[in-house]
């Protein structure tokens, strides 16, 4: 690798992206702040039919929707009579690379292989990266995952341990960093340097990827229940997973499918602390990742970010580590299904949820994800107590991330955590504001965008940006 | 003199990418004081020893430069011990399916 110098790289940042993805994101500009969301995706030339085309050709997809009836026996125990809805779960660990992310890496990797790039990258340290290595190994391209892996003592959390194997047991290279958010430094000097194909999570080939999983959800669900889902229940970091997810069940019909995003609250933990890097004992699917993703989506490697989770959820709900420990427990025990810590932090959310809806509705995990050596919670919490954080059984609502994890004693402590969206929504609409060049205001362009990207009105919009644009002039 | 390792042997090296003092500014301070470091494994290009300047080729053909670090290096992330916090709950939660009515 050719050592170019942080502030040269970065001064071509632009320049190495388009090259790297082979979109020109500029001409989707509509506005300041406003661009052409459903022409950047549409222009792709990926509908549902091809995608699921692509995605056959690999054994990606098409994953069994399993009932969980002694979870929801479970449930029912502990709701009032009458409540208690059915739980489902999409069992997306049956993904040639064990991960819903199959479904995203296909379409990018495609897209390299009939661009005619020599390779692909990704800068991920989660199940992404095995997924973009398994891909690029049945495409016959050459594969660079690019880790956030081990902490200034050289300790490497567990979970990417695994990732790291696993990318590696793919033939693929993985460059594996120290903490700190200059690994996209790295991630550039690598692209210009290869040339390479860059199959970011945030690409319109990343977000349509996951449509079929939503567009499969529905389908399957009515045929099994004869109804949609009433909820459907998606893990929520960096807003792929939901907007994906949510865009496919509305193209097969399902508009009505409540779509709930969870994330484990990691609140209080720094995402670019070394000191915090080995405290978190879930590397995604948390808050880390969520709250900055979903009140700013653009802050991704790529410069418009196709995926955009405020258009799409319906609630945004937080868990505890030790709850999403429990429920992969109860899983195992109740269901015989040994499963990552990813889908199972839906599925805790869907144990409370599920409470306070009718027997007959439906709720619907919508992934699973593999597990082993390094995910697993014997992993996790093994690892916690020789960072010095306590596991204990108990109320979960006595936790604390990074000091302790409080594993429930009775299911029916298992509650979420509502996350209020009209906050979040405005600290979106407070950071587009502080987003505007000067001398410049936000048209009525905008302001459809920014309604549409916070699912309010434009009238929401002009009166929430007066708000904050009259406190800051 | 130092083992030398052989050529076309698995190994990890290791480099600064960018030491204390070059990091980028809006990181915690915590992380300002240590640097950004690099592992990456490969094949060795040509024999080295342990703690010396060593030439890879990686799995995607790449030749990287740095610091012989680890030979045919070890995947040591495993499950650990059993936790009794964790075991006894399949059996609680069954006993709780077989009582009968509710159970909060």
């Amino acid at each position: 690798m050719t050592d170019a110098g942080y502030n040269a790289i970065m001064a071509q940042r632009a320049e190495i992206t388009r090259a790297s993805v082979g979109l020109d994101y500029a001409q989707y500009t509509t506005g300041v702040l406003a661009f052409d969301y459903e022409r950047l995706l549409a222009d792709t030339g990926y509908d549902i039919n091809t995608t699921r085309t692509v995605q056959a050709s690999t054994a990606v997809g098409n994953t069994p929707l399993v009932e969980l009836h002694n979870v929801t026996e479970l449930v029912r125990r502990v709701a009032r009579p009458g409540y208690g809805a059915r739980i489902f779960v999409k069992d997306e660990a049956a993904n040639p690379s064990g991960s819903f992310k199959d479904r995203r890496a296909s379409l990018s990797v495609h897209e390299a292989k009939r661009r005619g790039y020599p390779g692909v990258a990704a800068a991920t340290s989660g199940n992404y990266g095995a997924a973009v290595a398994s891909q690029a190994a049945k495409a016959g391209l050459r594969c660079i995952i690019v880790q956030e892996a081990f902490d200034g003592r050289g300790i490497a959390q567990p979970e990417i341990a695994e990732k790291t194997r696993a990318c590696e047991a793919y033939g693929a290279e993985v460059i594996r960093l120290s903490v700190g958010p200059e690994l996209f430094y790295v991630f550039l000097c690598v692209l210009k340097e290869t040339g390479y194909f860059n199959a970011s999570l945030y690409t319109p080939y990343s977000i349509l990827g996951i449509e079929t999983l939503g567009y499969e959800v529905a389908v399957q669900t009515t045929e099994r229940t004869g109804r949609v889902p009433d909820v459907v229940i998606a893990t929520h970091a960096g807003g792929g997973n939901v907007t994906g997810t949510a865009r496919g069940l509305r193209k097969a019909g399902a508009t009505n499918a409540a779509v709930v995003a969870a994330s484990v609250d990691l609140s209080g933990l720094h995402m670019a602390s070394d000191h915090d890097f080995n405290r978190k004992s879930f590397t995604t699917g948390h808050t880390g990742f969520s709250m900055p993703f979903t009140t700013w989506p653009d802050r991704a490697d790529v410069p418009r970010n196709a995926a955009r989770p405020l258009r799409y959820m319906d609630g945004f709900v937080t868990l505890t580590q030790g709850e999403v420990f429990y429920m992969t427990q109860v899983l195992a025990e109740l269901e015989g299904m040994e499963r990552g810590p990813a889908g199972n932090t839906s599925l805790a959310a869907a144990f409370a949820i599920a409470q306070d809806l009718h027997a007959e509705q439906i709720v619907v995990v919508q992934e699973t994800e593999h597990t082993g050596a390094g995910k697993h919670p014997l992993a996790q919490l093994n690892f916690a107590r020789q960072m010095g954080i306590e596991v204990r059984r108990g109320d979960p609502r006595d936790s604390r991330p990074g000091h302790s994890i409080v594993i429930p004693e009775h299911p029916s402590q298992i509650a979420v955590t509502d996350i209020d969206l009209d906050e979040v929504r405005r600290l979106y609409l407070q950071r587009a504001v502080a987003s505007l060049p000067d001398g410049t205001s936000v048209s009525d362009v905008d302001l459809q965008f920014l309604a549409a990207d916070t699912r309010t009105s434009p009238s929401y919009v002009r009166k929430v940006t007066d708000e904050f644009r009259g406190k800051t002039g | 003199m130092a083992e030398l390792i052989a050529t076309g042997q698995w190994v990890e090296i290791h480099r600064i990418v960018l030491p204390v003092g070059e990091r980028a500014s809006q990181i915690p301070n915590d992380t300002r004081r240590v640097p950004l470091e690099m592992r990456v494994k490969g094949f060795l290009v040509a024999p080295a020893a342990l703690g010396t300047d060593a030439e890879i080729i990686t799995r995607a053909g790449r030749r990287l430069r740095g610091i012989l670090a680890a030979v045919n290096p070890a995947y040591a992330h495993t499950f650990g011990a059993p936790l009794p916090e964790l075991s006894v709950i399949g059996d609680e939660v069954r006993a709780l399916l077989r009582a009968r009515g509710r159970v909060r």
